[in-house]
């Protein structure tokens, strides 16, 4: 860590850094709570004078649009994630641009990857002063290690959109990977060798970055339809061999879970959506795409044909089971976020009722409200829960980065939220008498299914009346905590930690939520894999 | 005792690597000198590391052994397997048995009455910790912690403790608590172990002959002298050869105890010579044979397992046609077998509905003090009203009514 910070107490009672990376920030005041004041962010005024007259903006190589860009020490260059694990983009901009001798960049990625270890080399030299985005495996190591020279920025897809919105980060350079484009700067990510469906995370920075790039393997003559991304927000097309390895960026097929005791957790609580009266005609619901959040969608779907209920809409993650849903007559609409298989990848090239969304429309808090209170029940992961339903998705017990915030904080203003878990993993508890990072307060989490039973938000009166004649185990949340307890051997010990802060959880406000604390020896080399 | 401590040597139980979960590798050390020490490596030390250390050193002292090194690679193992894999390493090590290292107990579930149901009964193997804790959630009528065939000959030693402790600490719901053990005489080995935390029913494999089942009924009934148990531990025989089935009204009547009688089609198909099929029609008769056998022995008869975990549409077929031939249940290897099970083995809507009807007339005959029982225009035969109470008490059972309202036993309220 460069500078000493001051750590204050937020509305939620976790102490939270003042400044972060040079910056003054709001702690974060309540839910609801905090109404910023003033103008949006706004790129500079570009003419057409300045572009082609052919639309034709290809540039020879990356280099050559950096070059052409300005690049600089210092830069903010962003990229998106919807290539996932397979994205070879992101670190080719970053490598070149390091070879081309800028240093102290910042990379603002919608999400990091695995596979995007190898930027680790360019924080080390510099190259790469920090990373705001979303960390986990050997990058998250990297920095739960204090080793980052920056503090890292954690947001959700909607607080991405909202800081960018609110000026809060100002993209400098956004390199968009595209698996389809045309010259002119057109892209989707719905067609090509490397298609991935929506590119609807890179929209934000294509709108108000300073300079845009789009690079891509499969160009198009011009028009490039649909045109997810406007060619009239692009500077430079770049044309390259491969932008990612298909076989990474989504998966031939997407697997329901074999465990016994997930799939318990998942029947459990598609029946709680069902006996809760939340399975009414036109009604909408969001799960992920984890094997729990896959078995839910196909009990609930059964659940559905069976008492001949239809939904108005699903939120994606989309995968095989929500287009099997929508081709059955199930679901008026998917309106998708990202696209996790190849089923998928296809609805969304050729079924106008599957429908790609962005951050803007789905999960926005500075907007004019947004999809996510729009939907009815969603169903989400999480590491550990509180007794007071504060929810904690992004560390490990341990304090180790382990997962990025995605659209879990924006979800939670369904009408239903639903966390779906087991009860302890490997022994460790997950309902917990304070959650190691906070990462989603109490009061928006109504509903915890462990295969122990069901716990609801005392909050939520009308779903506890709503169940009360059902059969499911519903139970107080102490109680299933207290048996997990004797289970394992008592209350787990607290994990060491240090007090020096190496990350910031941001609010989907951009008030800042929670800390990441410096877990281990800095001096020690990161190494081991992810357990 | 504590006096002359045998020699003992190096040797380690249990099971570590990447892919194990729920367990733990234990090596046992030798020291010439010095007192206890553990070395751990865990994922969990952060949480549990001073509880693991503490439970190790508290079962080395119950099992007076003083000193010597104990290497634990833990893989997220709960307390009790903790326990198991730490007596076993030191068994091996030449600790001679007599000192047992208990985890702590959870309160033992009320007895198993004798004509409780058994529709499913859910193998689990016994030296795989990981299927233990949760197995009670999915609501099987029985558990079977498996001393047997999914337990490699090496590690019958080890599996032993493995389940003894589970019996005690481990809460399998609703479920009967069964152990399927080895055949005489390595079943006496298992009983010693296991009869003391009194499971409620003790599966025996291969049983050809009438005596094999008295020689275990002789050794449970010592054994629970011995520990002072004086609830039931039901015996249940399991036939897999033609000599078996030829014995069956023998075996079944062989001992008090037994309650019901089951089948294991891979060796009996072996024994015979034929292919196991998905129709099961090789096994037919001795399957049929079986049924009679068990009822007029007057005992419980259960289906063998269904092996395909896949096939659901495949079991719920067989598990039909068991009920209609007069089985009470059968056997599953997965959780997921089990609700295919109960919905097959409960009666239909039509015939509660029919059954409610009789057991209606007869009590309307009774209260006006005739004789003759009639629905209708048909007069109604005692067993068949025999057969409708018997029903509707199982479809109460199964949960299929509500509680009391309609009780064929009069209804108290």
């Amino acid at each position: 860590m460069t500078e000493s910070v001051e750590l204050v107490l937020n509305a939620a009672g976790r102490r939270v850094p003042t400044r972060v990376n040079g910056k003054d920030q709001t702690p974060f005041q309540g839910v609801g709570a905090y109404r910023p004041q003033g103008a949006k962010q706004a790129p500079p005024i570009r003419s057409c004078v300045d572009y082609p007259p052919s639309g034709d903006k290809r540039m020879p190589s990356l280099e050559a649009a950096l070059r052409a860009c300005g690049l600089r020490d210092g830069m903010v260059i962003s990229s998106h994630h919807h290539l996932r694990n397979g994205d070879l983009v992101a670190a080719m901009a970053l490598e070149t641009a390091a070879r081309m001798g800028a240093r102290d960049l910042m990379w603002f990625p919608s999400a990091s990857f695995p596979a995007q270890a190898v930027l680790i080399p360019l924080l080390e030299s510099g190259h790469i002063h920090h990373i705001e985005g979303s960390m986990n495996g050997p990058l998250g190591d990297y920095c739960t290690r204090g080793k980052m020279r920056g503090m890292g920025v954690l947001r959700s897809h909607g607080g991405r959109w909202q800081a960018i919105q609110d000026g809060e980060v100002k993209i400098d350079i956004a390199v968009i990977a595209a698996p389809a484009a045309d010259c002119f700067g057109n892209c989707n990510g719905a067609f090509g060798k490397s298609a991935c469906g929506s590119l609807g995370f890179a929209l934000a920075d294509s709108i108000y970055a300073d300079r845009v790039i789009v690079v891509t393997d499969n160009l198009v003559p011009f028009p490039c339809i649909p045109w997810q991304i406007y060619g009239n927000n692009v500077d430079f097309v770049v044309e390259v061999d491969s932008i990612g390895d298909p076989a990474q960026i989504v998966s031939g097929t997407t697997e329901i879970t074999r465990s016994p005791d997930r799939l318990k957790i998942a029947q459990d609580t598609a029946r709680f959506v069902r006996d809760a009266g939340l399975m009414r005609p036109g009604f909408s619901f969001q799960a992920g795409s984890g094997g729990t959040s896959l078995a839910f969608t196909a009990f609930l779907s059964e659940m559905m044909r069976e008492a001949k209920v239809k939904a108005r809409f699903v939120r994606g993650g989309s995968t095989r089971y929500l287009v099997e849903m929508l081709r059955e007559g199930l679901t008026d609409y998917i309106l998708d976020g990202q696209t996790f298989d190849l089923d998928a990848v296809r609805s969304i090239a050729s079924d106008p009722r599957h429908v790609a969304t962005s951050p803007f429309t789905s999960y926005n808090f500075h907007g004019k409200g947004n999809i996510a209170s729009l939907v009815d029940v969603v169903v989400l992961g999480a590491t550990e829960v509180d007794r007071h339903f504060n929810a904690n998705v992004v560390t490990h017990s341990d304090g180790r980065l382990l997962h990025g915030i995605g659209g879990w904080q924006n979800c939670l203003t369904a009408g239903c939220t639903i966390l779906a878990i087991p009860s302890f993993r490997d022994r460790i508890p997950i309902i917990v008498d304070e959650v190691t990072t906070l990462t989603g307060p109490g009061e928006l989490i109504d509903v915890v299914v462990t295969e122990r039973g069901i716990a609801i938000n005392p909050r939520r009166q009308d779903l506890l009346d709503a169940v009360r004649t059902s059969d499911l185990p519903i139970r107080p949340i102490e109680e299933i905590q207290k048996e997990v307890e004797a289970i394992c051997g008592g209350k787990p010990q607290k994990p060491a930690r240090t007090d020096c802060p190496v990350a910031v959880v941001k609010w989907v406000d951009g008030t800042v939520l929670d800390t990441v604390w410096q877990v281990g020896c800095a001096a020690e080399h990161s190494a081991a894999p992810e357990g | 005792m504590a006096t002359s401590i045998p020699t003992l040597h190096r040797a380690e139980a249990g099971h570590a690597g990447e892919d194990v979960r729920s367990d733990l590798r234990v090596i046992f050390e030798p020291l010439a000198t010095g007192a206890v020490e553990i070395e751990l490596h865990s994922r969990v030390a952060p949480f549990y590391g001073q509880a693991i250390e503490a439970q190790a050193r508290a079962v080395l002292s119950a099992l007076n052994v003083s000193r010597g090194r104990l290497i634990l690679e833990d893989q997220g193992a709960l307390p009790y397997v903790i326990a198991a894999r730490i007596e076993a390493a030191l068994r091996r090590a030449g600790l001679p048995p007599g000192r047992r290292a208990l985890p702590e107990p959870v309160p033992l579930p009320p007895p198993s009455p004798r004509d409780r149901l058994r529709r499913s009964r859910l193998y689990l193997p016994g030296s795989q910790p990981k299927f233990f804790i949760n197995a009670g959630l999915h609501n099987p009528d029985g558990v079977i912690l498996d001393l047997e065939d999914s337990v490699h000959p090496a590690e019958k030693d080890a599996a032993r403790i493995l389940v003894r402790n589970a019996l005690r600490s481990v809460s399998f719901g609703s479920a009967e608590r069964m152990v399927r053990i080895n055949q005489l005489p390595a079943g006496r080995e298992d009983l010693e172990e296991i009869i003391p935390e009194a499971p409620d029913a003790v599966l025996i494999p291969k049983v050809e002959q009438p005596d094999q089942v008295r020689e275990v009924s002789e050794s449970v009934g010592a054994l629970k002298l011995r520990a002072k148990i004086d609830r039931p531990i039901w015996l249940i025989p399991i036939l897999e050869s033609a000599l078996g089935i030829e014995n069956a009204f023998a075996i079944a009547s062989a001992a008090e105890s037994v309650v019901a009688l089951t089948i294991g089609l891979e060796d009996y198909t072996a024994d015979l010579g034929v292919v196991k099929t998905r129709s099961g029609d090789e096994s037919d008769y001795a399957r049929r044979r079986l049924v009679n056998a068990a009822c007029a022995a007057g005992v419980q008869v259960s289906d063998s397992v269904y092996g395909d975990v896949g096939d659901l549409d495949g079991l719920r077929e067989w598990a039909r046609r068991a009920r209609a031939w007069g089985f009470q249940g059968m056997g599953c290897v997965h959780p997921r077998q089990i609700p295919v099970i109960h919905e097959a083995f409960a009666p239909t809507k039509a015939e509660i509905e029919k059954a409610l009807k009789v057991v209606a007339a007869f009590e309307e005959a009774q209260r006006r003090g005739l004789a003759v029982v009639s629905l209708g225009s048909k007069m109604i035969d005692p067993p068949v009203v025999e057969r409708a109470v018997k029903l509707v008490n199982q479809a109460r059972a199964m949960g299929l009514l509500p509680e009391a309202a309609n009780s064929p036993e009069g209804g108290e309220r």
